[in-house]
């Protein structure tokens, strides 16, 4: 298993179908032998029609949904792995890292603030504390701290009112939920970048915004693949697009 | 003595089954030993495990001292004494000194025992952890396993809610660094007395039909808190009739209202007044 | 990657209860493995083997089958069931902890706040009154209770505050191995959510490993980074939480998350 130069993430062949046993079995395919290959700073849109399965192969890049066949080779932290094959650990320890995803709901524990459910993605990132030592607290408060500086940076350039930074996002609108997730997903530097709708809810302003972080992203190397509906957005970031069920180009 | 009875009312294989299980006793200072305690010719609650051990140990040329809260001349005391010159035919004395076995209920003589003495306790409840934790066969196993956590929380609790252990008898002790024990309702001003104590000590629990001991010369340590140290309060009054200040006193409002402080320990306070004490 | 050490092995475990005519398996063959710091959910229908196989891993009772191999905090792997009881005993005051799904049957409901969470410090031969309280008070500060409250009896406190006192009874401690069976339940929903947050949060903070049993599949996705899926015993389906959630592939996984009623 290797990696052309620049390459990031390399699909080969993945095929993916949900086997529905309260219907009888019945077998639904929704990917078929889809090979892709993402590089350092590529924006890659996934185009075409509704159903195609281009959320079901995000899902797969990203873990939520597992793979029948094929590979999913992926420059991650700590050297080259199938995720196809990853184990759910190696899974979780790209996803504190290496893999960052915004999705287009926004679920999170009750009563954690706006500002923290963004920050804590930067803590994790963190180096983990030995098998069973607790943080040492001050160092704990200061990397929290410096988490939330990096989140309040974002929730600015996001627009999102101060007001809104100490309260938990369960009551927030669409728009303003969707500026949650997206914060989170930039906070913190990643290799591959899942974005599925990013700017579905939000207004011409910070549709701005967030071509602006991609482009920040892809300057920084960071290989990201997303959905976008929006025809300006997708025109503005991607590098090149690709419709799922026809042979992709690389 | 009367006859009709076997020596001490016991049959003799009842004596050898109390025997055993006193030598187990013996042997692990502290540990409850279950044995299967006889109907004595009084009810439960009234001392039948401090007469069953008594008959157990007892011999005929015994002299016997039975108090009952340090006084000889409570209807308890003197019933029970009664019983074993009736039954035994042994001598029978008030003076500590002279006693070579002597049966208390709630209260250690404050003349200090010697080598070759037998002090028979009283016991109503001897499981110490019995108000925590009441179901037997987890106190069995906190027992076996040293688990004494529990203990402490009883400690802390008072603490916590009068600024100082509350026990005021009866207060839980650690026997030998190994099993913790309670001592039956003695005060806790007398718990000192038991620490490396010459004489032999033996505890028996009829209704709840248990059996321990403590051997002479064996460490005794009331439980208690670093910051807040085992502590002996004198009562800082001095005896009406013998003007003693060391020994417990028991108060008693009199008639007219005044209190009245009297040595707790009537031959103790004897041996004051006659000036014979050492 | 560099590989970790599991924290816990759970191996083949199996259980029946005794009954006349032999009866079925509680708990079937049950294998899975924990690991520091991670958070696992136990999914089922009730009887379907969760708080029995939480039971068995806890050392509360004796599998008839399998094995539960725990690595303590030497770095000595021990297999629970076979050791001397002494040292399981041991191992369920020090370094484990579990929360009961009813707080009454986790606590000393006749002791004080105070003395329910210093139970496990004076068990292990703490004897400073004044540091047991100052911990006592700081654990009730972390659990969101008012350490006021210290010296009042979990009897005064609502079914919420009697759940957090128990979490606090058994963190103390500093255990590496928190198992809670069903925490959340029969709590309101806001009493849930903080909850929720608390567990999550002192999870991350202590770096604990925590085996949650729970029938609420939104627990376990906003909890539990994998879950395990048990049906009449046998563990059908596990891995990543979200995976398991949506993309379900066993069939009873997906006939309980197509049951779930979504607020």
């Amino acid at each position: 298993m290797s990696l052309a130069n620049d390459v990031v993430l390399d699909v080969r062949g993945l095929h993916k179908r949900f086997t529905l046993h309260l219907r009888g079995g019945v077998e639904l395919p929704v990917l078929h032998d889809v090979s892709l290959q993402v590089r350092r700073g590529d924006c890659v849109a996934l185009v075409g029609p509704s159903g195609q399965g281009k959320s079901t192969l995000m899902k797969c890049l990203y873990g939520s949904y597992g793979a029948d066949a094929g590979q999913i080779v992926f420059q991650g932290e700590g050297g080259l792995l199938d995720l196809a094959q990853a184990s759910p650990h190696q899974m979780l320890a790209q996803r504190r890292r290496a893999i960052a995803y915004v999705s287009q709901f926004l679920r999170t524990v009750p009563r954690v603030p706006a500002l923290d459910v963004v920050a804590e993605r930067a803590l994790q990132a963190h180096p983990e504390p030995a098998d069973g030592e607790p943080d040492d607290e001050a160092q704990h408060a200061e990397a929290l701290e410096t988490a939330r500086d990096a989140a309040r940076v974002l929730l600015r350039r996001l627009n999102l009112p101060t007001a809104l930074w100490s309260l938990p996002p369960a009551t927030f609108s669409g728009g303003e939920q969707q500026r949650i997730n997206i914060a989170r997903g930039f906070v913190e530097p990643a290799r591959l970048l899942l974005l599925d709708e990013p700017t579905a809810s939000l207004d011409a302003a910070n549709r701005r915004v967030v071509v602006q972080l991609i482009e920040e992203a892809k300057a920084r190397g960071t290989a990201v693949v997303g959905i976008f509906h929006d025809e300006e957005v997708r025109d503005a970031v991607a590098t090149r697009c690709v419709e799922l069920g026809t042979p992709s180009d690389r | 003595m009367t006859s009709g009875y076997n020596f001490a009312y016991l049959d003799e294989n009842t004596k050898r089954m109390l025997r055993r299980g006193l030598l187990k006793a013996i042997a692990i200072p502290g540990h409850q030993v279950p044995f299967a305690s006889r109907e004595m010719p009084l009810a439960h609650g009234w001392g039948t495990g401090g007469i069953q051990v008594t008959a157990a140990v007892l011999g005929e040329h015994d002299v016997l001292k039975v108090i009952d809260q340090g006084s000889d001349d409570t209807t308890n005391a003197v019933n029970i004494r009664q019983f074993f010159a009736r039954t035994a035919g042994v001598a029978t004395t008030t003076r500590t000194r002279e006693a070579t076995v002597i049966q208390t209920r709630h209260r250690i003589p404050e003349a200090p025992l010697k080598a070759g003495q037998i002090l028979v306790y009283q016991v109503p409840q001897p499981e110490p952890l019995y108000r925590l934790e009441p179901r037997r066969a987890e106190t069995l196993t906190l027992h076996a396993f040293a688990e004494y956590g529990l203990m402490n929380v009883k400690l802390y609790e008072d603490l916590a809610r009068w600024g100082r252990v509350e026990t005021a008898y009866d207060y839980p002790v650690r026997v030998d660094g190994r099993y913790v024990m309670a001592p039956s309702p003695i005060p806790a001003f007398d718990n000192p007395k038991m620490h490396r104590m010459p004489a032999l000590q033996l505890f028996g629990a009829g209704r709840e039909k248990r059996l321990y001991a403590i051997p002479p010369y064996t460490d005794v340590h009331s439980l208690d808190f670093e910051d807040h140290p085992f502590e002996v309060h004198l009562q800082g009054q001095a005896c009406a009739l013998c003007g003693c200040t060391t020994s417990f006193l028991d108060e008693t409002v009199q008639a007219e209202g005044e209190v009245l402080w009297t040595c707790s320990d009537s031959d103790w306070c004897r041996e004051q007044q006659e000036g014979l004490a050492l | 990657m560099t590989s970790i050490e599991p924290l816990l092995q759970v191996r083949a475990l199996g259980h029946r209860f005794p009954s006349v005519r032999g009866g079925p398996w509680a708990v079937c063959d049950a294998s899975f493995e924990l690991f520091a710091g991670e958070v696992v959910a136990i999914v089922g229908e009730s009887g379907s083997g969760k708080s029995t196989l939480l039971n068995a891993v806890g050392a509360r009772l004796r599998p008839l089958a399998g094995q539960v191999l725990y690595r303590t905090a030497a770095g000595a792997w021990v297999d629970v069931h076979a050791a001397p009881e002494r040292q399981r005993r041991e191992l369920a005051r020090s370094e484990w902890g579990f929360v009961e799904q009813a707080a009454a049957d986790g606590l000393r409901l006749n002791v004080s706040a105070g003395a329910n969470i210093g139970e496990r410090l004076m068990g292990r031969g703490d004897r400073h009154y004044g540091r047991l309280r100052a911990t006592a008070a700081d654990w009730m500060q972390r659990v969101e209770l008012d350490p006021a409250r210290i010296d009042d009896a979990p009897r005064a406190f609502s079914g919420g505050m009697r759940q957090r006192l128990q979490i606090a009874r058994n963190l103390v401690t500093q255990p590496r191995l928190v198992l809670m069976d069903e925490p959340t339940s029969g709590l309101d929903v806001s009493v849930q959510a903080r909850l929720l947050d608390l567990i999550r949060h002192l999870s991350q903070r202590l770096h604990l490993c925590a085996l949650i049993v729970t029938h609420d599949l939104g627990v376990a996705r906003l909890l539990a980074q994998r879950t395990l899926v048990m049906h009449e015993g046998r563990i059908v389906e596990q891995g990543l939480t979200d995976r398991v959630l949506d993309d379900p592939q066993h069939p009873y996984t997906q006939l309980l998350v197509s049951s779930v009623v979504a607020p």
